[in-house]
């Protein structure tokens, strides 16, 4: 240890990794592991929306379902996503590479995206329904024209919460032998090397929140009506 | 040479009773030190997030960098987390409770920080006119009003390090991680299996302990419902 203390020292490690060009191309390389982690998490986030947005609107529209749609987000939150990935990995999933990273994505996904949907709709005043109603408008009209706007802010939310939750389900992928960027971090401790172990987790964390930033530059860009009374 | 066992342990099955008999001690040792790993980073976590809450409840303005401070500690994946703290704790018990903590914080912190703005005006000054001093208006008032908003959060918080704990693996401090991380490389299904399945029992048995806990400690919320 010099003057300098491990902490600065482990930092301009790691930074010199990040920098070192032979670290970015190649199969294993800093590129194609971020384009990895951005396909993976954008795809899974495209087909939980499809799977769990439909469904969630259906049910809170008939008013059905409710005790699943709000308690489902208590069990993902129960279940350790490591175990799911390495459980996955051992059935027939794990021999269709990412299978078990993109099941275990999806089924982490689903449940805040499930639950704030549900429940934004839930929440649309009654009154309006009933004036809208009264207006007479048929189901799928109230539904697309009063509740699903109404109830934006709320699914946004859990679209937010659900990209949060692929990013880091995607970084835990790379322990089960998915890739992505955890991989980098993972190879780092296989090599007993700190720097590339904290510059990994840098990369990480810099994604993590700008997907983070994306989503908060979105609603401060939306109208005044989609952000809710907040 | 004799023939090898044809048992579920041979066969590699996913349920395997033999698999409990035979390593009952391995799985004891995993689930305390998943327990101790867990108690640890929660108590600590409550032990920080209370006091943050309070100032952040006293003093406006640092509200808004306390809550932005968790919220992006919370945002970064449980795996970087545990990378970043790799400098200063090393591969130790110590580097897992120290991520725990910091993930615990932002839900502990937002829901005290609300159950305590939750606590009526009229009930403040109330205990103002009473003669009660800050302290004891924190003490006896406002955080007995801030229990159930803060064991909400306490709960979930839990629930959440149960099982992140597994992730620990990474650095061999993984509780029932460990075992699933050993039971993956070697394709061991019933220790995958078996080590998972305990991991959500003990989530699940935490979060009614705690729901019982609370139960006992806010009768008046009951009264109130009655």
């Amino acid at each position: 240890m010099d003057q300098g203390g491990p902490g600065v020292n482990t930092l301009t490690a790691a930074w010199d990794w990040l920098t070192d060009p032979a670290h970015w191309p190649g199969a294993d390389g800093i590129g194609h592991r971020l384009l990895q982690h951005l396909v993976l998490t954008v795809v899974c986030l495209a087909v939980s929306c499809l799977i769990a947005l439909p469904v969630a609107l259906v049910l809170g529209h008939l008013g059905k379902g409710g005790a699943l749609a709000v308690n489902i987000s208590n069990v993902g939150r129960a279940v350790p996503t490591f175990a799911v990935l390495v459980l996955l990995l051992l059935t027939p999933v794990g021999r269709w590479g990412e299978g078990p990273t993109v099941v275990a994505l999806v089924l982490f996904a689903v449940p805040p995206l499930l639950t704030n949907a549900y429940v934004g709709v839930r929440e649309v005043d009654r009154n309006v329904v009933q004036a809208a109603r009264g207006m007479g408008m048929t189901g799928p009209q109230l539904l697309f024209h009063v509740e699903l706007p109404l109830s934006l802010p709320l699914v946004m939310n859990g679209v937010r919460i659900a990209a949060v939750q692929l990013v880091a389900t995607a970084t835990i992928a790379a322990l089960a032998g998915g890739g992505g960027l955890g991989r980098i971090i993972t190879a780092g401790f296989n090599l007993a090397s700190t720097p590339q172990v904290v510059a990994g987790a840098v990369l990480v964390a810099v994604f993590a929140l700008l997907v983070e930033g994306v989503f908060e530059i979105v609603e401060r860009l939306a109208p005044a009506w989609a952000r809710g009374g907040r | 040479m004799t023939a090898p066992p044809d048992d579920c342990l041979a066969r590699n099955e996913w349920l395997c009773g033999a698999y409990l008999d035979t390593r009952r001690h391995l799985l004891f040792d995993a689930v305390v030190q998943h327990l101790q790993l867990t108690v640890l980073s929660v108590l600590t976590g409550l032990a920080v997030a209370l006091p943050l809450a309070v100032l952040a409840r006293r003093w406006r303005w640092a509200a808004g960098p306390v809550l932005a401070l968790t919220t992006v500690l919370y945002t970064i994946p449980s795996l970087a987390m545990f990378s970043l703290l790799l400098p200063l704790y090393g591969l130790s018990a110590t580097l897992v409770v120290a991520g725990l903590v910091l993930y615990s914080l932002t839900l502990l912190v937002r829901n005290i920080l609300a159950g305590l703005r939750a606590v009526p005006e009229e009930t403040r000054q109330a205990a103002l006119g009473l003669g009660y001093g800050p302290i004891r208006l924190l003490l006896t008032v406002e955080l007995p009003l801030a229990l159930p908003a803060a064991m909400a959060g306490l709960r979930i918080a839990t629930v959440s390090a149960v099982s992140l704990v597994t992730v620990g693996a990474i650095v061999g401090f993984g509780g029932l991680g460990n075992l699933i991380y050993a039971g993956m490389n070697t394709y061991f299904k019933a220790q995958v299996l078996t080590a998972s399945v305990l991991c959500v029992l003990i989530a699940v048995a935490a979060d009614l302990l705690l729901l019982g806990v609370q139960r006992l400690i806010t009768p008046w919320t009951r009264a109130a419902r009655a």
